[in-house]
């Protein structure tokens, strides 16, 4: 080993715990600034509950707009994922074993979402919505049919790369034994999709309750606001620490949901007998080795 | 039984109805609202369903516009923004997903874990926690008025505007470039330190080679959506002198009565990343053909 390797080396650490500080650091601070005793999100007046739960008005848990926010918020994500997943699921298992051409629309169909911005989705569907397909009102259900096309396709992705790590054999087993096609989807491959439909569940879910830009070309306005959009339209203002409260909330809750999953996770894989516990749950939900 | 399982396209149908239904046709709602008429009392635009009656003035005067009119900044600032943005996250991203892949050791899954926490915190509140930092009140500001710089970060400026970027994406680049250089055969990089090659001779002549593909992969997938960008800039400078494509697609849209040039931008965006699209595949396709030879 020369000096330069050595030199690389020693560098390489400072650039990564760097890294890490200047990512999480800013957000550490604005979570302390929820705690904020005065009204500025910038000057620290000293610790209080004042805008959690304190000022019977003005904090998260007594604003009526962050509370229909909050609660518009996990309606939408969790309508989104009940849709999503089963759809997309089923589209993967499908798509998987397609041949010929059919196979290619499905794959191009399926893979032009990924690689297409959020803000061409939702200018499409806003112009869709209130040109074409008239009888869907912008609100609600604007915003559950553009979030479930938008992730259908991560769905897809989860769900193909189990498939392919499971491979064929076992089906065809089971086919050998006697087994209907449907059978031996139903008994033998469904089971064995568990991870993948774990890690949809998580990723949809984060994905959706963090959903800015579709969200929002497809509101109505006060009544279908959302956290995220909550946070947009009142960063600039004068908002208090209740604003920094409510974000909070929102990244509590996707960790909330991603901790459970990564625990589902790396118990069903030990109930199962699969080494890797924790490290492989990390790496079910996001598709690269930990 | 010789005919071939039904149960496959049938389980494929309902998402790829869908897909076509509320992916393929809102594309095609967007090419005619584009090529549409606008109504002369109402000023609204009036979709035109019928390709063969499409009518391309619009979209001319905007494509003009973008040439050689008041559209051009917006369209070079936009390009600028996320060539000068996607150049420094690789220069903090590549090192982070180096170091994770090869020297993270027995600290790997928290250093790992630490890496992807950005991933998992919502977008806004990233930019609020900025926000905050950098009002003139803010921590950052008081921290460099310490050196004697004052200057307010939120008010337009485009250093702002491209570290914003740069913050906001950079999580999404070294996730995909670390499950690149995982995945690399370390072994060709000894072999070519064994050989006599210096480390940076190696890293040069094999390292980067081998991790090209990835490395194409990650920018493509930071690129796409930063084109596309507009919140954070809305967000961070709320300037027009920093605006970009999304913030007029947003404007025209969202706020104004000219849908029909929203869409006209909308479809000149997408025929932006068309070109970045193809730029990609026809590199990987080269790195395909190289790794053969």
């Amino acid at each position: 080993m020369n000096t330069m390797t050595r030199r690389r080396i020693s560098f390489l650490p400072v650039i990564i715990w760097g890294y890490i500080t200047w990512s999480l650091v800013p957000v550490i601070i604005a979570v302390a600034y929820s705690f904020n005793d005065g009204r500025s999100r910038t000057v620290w007046q000293g610790f209080s509950l004042r805008w959690w739960i304190g000022d019977p008005n003005a904090s998260v848990f007594h604003d009526a707009s962050m509370r229909h926010a909050i609660f518009n918020s996990l309606i939408l994500a969790v309508t989104t994922v009940a849709i999503v997943v089963p759809i997309g699921i089923s589209l993967a298992v499908g798509a998987h074993r397609l041949r010929g051409r059919s196979a290619t629309a499905v794959q191009g169909l399926t893979s032009i979402p990924l690689i297409t911005p959020e803000i061409v989705v939702g200018a499409a569907l806003l112009l869709t919505f209130t040109r074409l397909f008239t009888g869907i009102p912008l609100g609600f259900p604007a915003q559950l049919l553009g979030n479930v096309t938008f992730s259908i396709s991560a769905v897809v992705v989860i769900v193909r790369a189990r498939l392919v790590s499971i491979g064929s054999g076992f089906e065809e087993a089971a086919r050998d034994l006697g087994a209907t096609r449907f059978q031996a989807l139903r008994y033998v491959l469904m089971p064995m999709l568990w991870p993948s439909v774990m890690a949809s569940l998580v990723v949809v879910f984060a994905t959706v309750i963090d959903d800015f830009v579709i969200t929002s070309f497809l509101s109505s306005g006060v009544e279908s606001e959302t956290v995220p959009l909550r946070i947009y339209s009142s960063v600039k203002g004068g908002a208090t620490p209740a604003l920094n409260a409510l974000a909070t909330l929102l990244v509590l809750t996707s960790f909330t949901v991603l901790i459970c999953g990564l625990f589902g996770l790396s118990l069903w894989r030990k109930r199962h007998g699969d080494k890797g516990g924790l490290r492989a749950a990390l790496s079910d939900i996001t598709q690269a080795d930990a | 039984m010789k005919r071939s399982p039904r149960i496959w396209p049938a389980l494929a149908a309902p998402g790829a109805t869908w897909l076509l239904a509320l992916f393929g046709i809102p594309f095609y709602a967007v090419a005619c609202v584009a090529f549409g008429t606008i109504d002369p009392i109402f000023r609204d635009a009036i979709p035109q369903w019928n390709p063969l009656a499409w009518d391309f003035g619009q979209a001319n005067e905007v494509l003009q516009s973008a040439i050689s009119g008041p559209l051009q900044g917006v369209f070079l600032r936009t390009i600028v923004y996320v060539i000068a943005a996607m150049i420094i996250s690789f220069a903090v991203g590549f090192p982070v997903a180096y170091f994770l892949a090869r020297h993270a050791g027995k600290h790997k899954l928290l250093l790992l874990t630490l890496v992807i926490v950005p991933f998992w915190v919502n977008y806004l509140m990233r930019m609020l926690a900025w926000v905050n930092l950098l009002s003139p009140s803010g921590l950052f500001s008081r921290f460099m008025g310490i050196f004697g710089i004052h200057y307010n970060w939120l008010d337009g400026s485009p250093i702002t505007v491209i570290f914003g970027l740069v913050y906001g994406y950079v999580p999404f680049l070294i996730l995909p470039m670390y499950a690149t250089l995982e995945r690399l055969d370390w072994r060709l990089v000894e072999a070519a330190r064994d050989l006599g090659a210096t480390s940076r001779q190696a890293f040069r002549l094999v390292t980067v080679p081998m991790a090209q593909a990835g490395m194409a992969a990650a920018a493509i997938l930071i690129a796409l959506p930063m084109f596309g960008d507009y919140y954070t800039n809305d967000l961070l400078s709320r300037s027009p002198r920093t605006e970009m494509l999304g913030n007029q697609i947003d404007f025209y849209i969202n706020n104004s009565q000219q849908p029909q040039r929203g869409a006209v931008l909308v479809m000149m965006l997408s025929a932006l990343l068309l070109v970045a699209l193809s730029w990609y595949l026809r590199s990987t396709a080269r790195y395909a053909k190289e790794r053969v030879k």
